[in-house]
Formats: structure tokens, C-alpha cells, sequence
């Protein structure tokens, strides 16, 4: 299935893009899309260990699983305010 | 109620807008542009969001906190863009029955947003570099 990842910040201009397509088996969770984008983006690994992952705007642990057409955001720590 | 703004925070008005009768006590935060972290000097920060979650986030932290303090009236507001040395770039004001409670409750609400909400900065050093704010590297 693909699932499409929005990126922000530093990761969006360590990626190179604010979005991408990944294809992952049925049922993959968040930690296996993890390391999906260390391995497609290792510039990205000391940032991403450090960022959190949103499926559907709702902070996700990396045992959710994912459903296709799920809209998934990595979110490097904030800085608001 | 507008949570994210490309315009400048109207505080005046957000603070008139939780003014009510029950109320004796009104705090309102402003976070404001600095020039210096360190001995780096600011000229600019960029702010964006992830939209659609940032007002998610800012809606549950208004509910969380009138579910705390008696609540009288509470706005969240966040500015994104870019923003210079002196803007403000976010804003809280709340009204309580009294002034402790107001004061905890603002406190409350500001520091949640800066956990919690998907908004980030890139500084605009006056060196002409620029760096993405991400705490704790």
C-alpha cells in the first residue's frame, strides 16, 4: 500500500521535498515506516530518533498500525511559541 | 476563533474578547520575537505549522484547560510567517474568577502549546545563515 508522509522543518530540507510516497506491505506499523525513512533518508536517522510520527493528526507510537490512505507527518521536536 | 494567523496578533482585542462579568482576574501571555539566543543574533524567524494538526492541538489544550481552572473565557493564538525581532508571535489570554487561577491557567495553556503543537522555527541569523529550531539536539 502506499502511504504518503508529510515532512516539516529541518526534515522537509534534509529530505528535499515536504512529501513523499512510500510503499509498504498491508498492515506495516509506524515503526516499520520508520525504518523504511532511515533507510531511504540516512542523512535523516539522528533527526528521526529524535522526531514523533502523526497518523491522522494524532500523535502515533511506533506499534499503530497503519491503514491505507492514512495521513502520516514526521514531526521533528517543536519549537512554537 | 482564528488559531493560526499570517497577520499580526491582535492582543488588544483577544484580551477584551475573554473580559466577563464573573471575572476579576485577566492574563494575557504574549511570546515575543527576541534578538539574541546566546551570543546569536536574530534578525527573523520563519514559523510554520502542520495546520490541520496545530488547531487540533490548540482546541484540545483550550478544553483541557478550562476543564482544570474555572474558565471564564480562554483564546490560543499563533502567528506564522516570517516575524522580526519584537513581533509577537503567539498569544494566551484567559479570564478566571480569580487571579491565581488565571495566572496557572495561562501558564498551563502556553507551556502545553510549546510541547505539543506541531509548529516550529527557523532562525535568521544576522550572519545570513539560518537554522531549523529543534530542541534537545
Amino acid at each position: 500500500m502506499m502511504i504518503e508522509v508529510h515532512l516539516f522543518a529541518r526534515a522537509r530540507d534534509v529530505a528535499g521535498t515536504p512529501r513523499l510516497s512510500l510503499d509498504l506491505p498491508e498492515k506495516s506499523t509506524v515503526g516499520a515506516l520508520r525504518r523504511r525513512l532511515r533507510e531511504v533518508f540516512p542523512g535523516l536517522v539522528s533527526l528521526l530518533d529524535r522526531s514523533a510520527l502523526a497518523v491522522n493528526n494524532e500523535f502515533a507510537g511506533d506499534d499503530v498500525v497503519l491503514a491505507p490512505g492514512a495521513e502520516v507527518a514526521l514531526l521533528p521536536p517543536v519549537s512554537g511559541g | 476563533m482564528v488559531r493560526l494567523t499570517r497577520h499580526p496578533i491582535d492582543y488588544h482585542t483577544l484580551t477584551e474578547q475573554v473580559r466577563r462579568g464573573n471575572c476579576g482576574a485577566v492574563v494575557t501571555f504574549l511570546g515575543t520575537v527576541r534578538d539574541l539566543t546566546g551570543d546569536k543574533v536574530t534578525v527573523a524567524l520563519d514559523y510554520e505549522a502542520y495546520a490541520g494538526m496545530a488547531e487540533k492541538k490548540l482546541t484540545e489544550i483550550e478544553a483541557d484547560t478550562r476543564q482544570r481552572w474555572p474558565v471564564g473565557d480562554l483564546v490560543l493564538q499563533h502567528r506564522l510567517g516570517r516575524l522580526e525581532v519584537g513581533d509577537v508571535s503567539v498569544a494566551v489570554a484567559v479570564s478566571c474568577p480569580h487571579r491565581a487561577q488565571a495566572f496557572e491557567a495561562c501558564r498551563h495553556a502556553i507551556d502545553r502549546l510549546k510541547e505539543l503543537v506541531p509548529i516550529w522555527k527557523k532562525e535568521n541569523w544576522a550572519d545570513g545563515s539560518t537554522e531549523w529550531v529543534h530542541p534537545g539536539s
